[in-house]
């Protein structure tokens, strides 16, 4: 099999290139996949018969959540990668990744929160995935933490990775901890959102906005890794041709 | 395995010729836990139900206070370095310090929980299981805390750090170890609970020293 396609991942200007070009080819299909989803999700989508037009928070708090966990792991698996075949591209995909994936997971927390105030009459409540949802965020910070505190780069790229990859083996051990520890403290009446199966009219918005926020995270994981590489080559002569 | 056991006797000869800084994070353990009747109350019937979190929060936060010292004296004086050159296997080297740690720091806790225990107003029978519990999780918070300490190495305050990368992590440990407490001090049997516990042990034993391995040849670079 010829592996050349994957050796040029490894090539700083090859991948600079690469992600400038594919930056629209994702950044306008998510912008109309989410107008259309937004359309759907707040105007067409029939309100809930329990949490009335309450429950429309969904279509941004769960395509956040699941870009959390997903960005996560993408984080991870650059990060092995990074790690196992000594690629700095692959570095510069986790580099990128952390600072959106930590965003995201803050958006699913504040928009879980808002949802909770008219629905379970507080903003927090110790909601085994609200909790598994911030200790998520806590691992991002301490990868971004990790890496700013390192000076040397190629070291930082290292230490940064081998946390990442640790953290994605005890992402599902602490889920089922958190779940666990919850299901027996509090009763679930809480947590009980009426969703039995979900109508499709208010499903289809919401699978819109989980592929359009997917989109839209690709979109800016390329641009951000287009400025991750120009920060790292810096120094580089193929860069002086790009850019002139 | 004899690597294991020559640093585990190195590691616990040093300790011996300077007991006074192998106390301290026993001693922050017994003045955390009992501060908390000053701020709270000196009601043994309320302490007794915060007593499981009181004793695993400050057994986590002794155990993330005897990190920094964990490596950081061979990274001085380049022992590590030494070690990650010696052709022997590293994570084993490591494994001995990790254990070593754990006897100096971890077990200590476990022996004197009873007596934070009855300051805390918890029965007797509860004891056994608290014990157990704090056993088998001081091992996994010791074998979390070196990957931490060695992603941390040659860091500026990488105490702080270490902390941060360290305590999500330990998440379940404080889970199922404060569940094990919770459940002995009910009168209850706490077995699922040090099952949970000790399988995030047998877990530990086998992962971590190989990640702290890495982190470490990361770190001595």
């Amino acid at each position: 099999m010829d592996w050349t396609w994957f050796h040029k991942f490894g090539s700083p200007p090859h991948v600079y290139r690469l992600a400038g070009r594919l930056t629209p080819w994702f950044a306008w299909p998510a912008a109309i996949t989410i107008l259309i989803g937004l359309y759907g999700g707040l105007v067409l989508a029939p309100p809930d018969y329990q949490q009335g037009d309450g429950f429309r928070i969904i279509y941004v708090h769960a395509p956040s959540a699941w870009l959390s966990v997903m960005i996560y792991t993408t984080m991870a698996s650059a990060a092995f990668v990074g790690l196992v075949w000594r690629m700095k591209v692959a570095h510069a995909v986790a580099a990128s990744c952390a600072g959106i994936g930590a965003w995201f997971t803050a958006v699913s927390l504040v928009t879980g929160m808002l949802w909770g105030k008219p629905m379970w009459g507080t903003y927090w409540v110790w909601d085994p995935r609200l909790t598994a949802q911030l200790i998520l965020l806590f691992l991002f910070f301490g990868y971004m933490a990790l890496r700013a505190a390192i000076d040397d780069p190629s070291r930082a790229d290292r230490a940064s990775a081998l946390l990442a990859v640790v953290g994605i083996v005890n992402v599902p051990i602490i889920r089922f901890s958190v779940d666990w520890w919850n299901s027996i403290h509090q009763a679930p009446s809480v947590m009980k959102l009426g969703r039995p199966t979900m109508p499709v009219d208010m499903l289809v918005p919401l699978l819109l906005m989980l592929l359009g926020f997917t989109l839209y995270f690709v979109a800016v994981l390329t641009i951000r890794l287009r400025a991750e590489v120009l920060r790292r080559e810096r120094q580089a002569s193929w860069l002086r041709e790009v850019l002139d | 395995m004899s690597v294991v056991f020559t640093i585990l006797q190195r590691d616990l000869l040093l300790a011996w010729r300077r007991t006074a800084q192998v106390l301290q994070p026993l001693a922050f353990f017994i003045v955390v836990t009992l501060l908390f009747p000053l701020g709270y109350t000196p009601e043994l019937a309320q302490l007794r139900q915060i007593a499981p979190g009181v004793l695993w929060v400050a057994a986590l936060l002794a155990s993330m206070l005897a990190l920094e010292s964990l490596f950081r004296d061979d990274a001085a004086d380049g022992t590590l370095e030494q070690f990650v050159l010696s052709g022997q296997p590293l994570a084993a080297l490591l494994f001995g310090k990790t254990v070593a740690h754990w006897l100096l720091t971890g077990l200590p806790l476990a022996v004197v929980a009873p007596l934070i225990g009855v300051a805390l107003g918890v029965p007797s029978a509860a004891m056994p299981g608290i014990i157990c519990a704090l056993c088998l999780g001081t091992v996994s918070l010791s074998l979390i805390g070196a990957i931490g300490a060695g992603l941390t190495l040659g860091v500026r305050r990488g105490g702080v750090l270490a902390s941060l990368l360290t305590l999500p992590l330990a998440v379940p440990v404080l889970v199922f170890g404060a569940r094990a407490t919770e459940l002995s001090i009910a009168g209850g049997s706490p077995a699922g609970a040090l099952y949970l516990l000790a399988a995030l042990m047998v877990l530990g034993l086998t992962l971590a020293p190989l990640a702290a391995a890495a982190a470490v040849r990361i770190g001595v670079e």
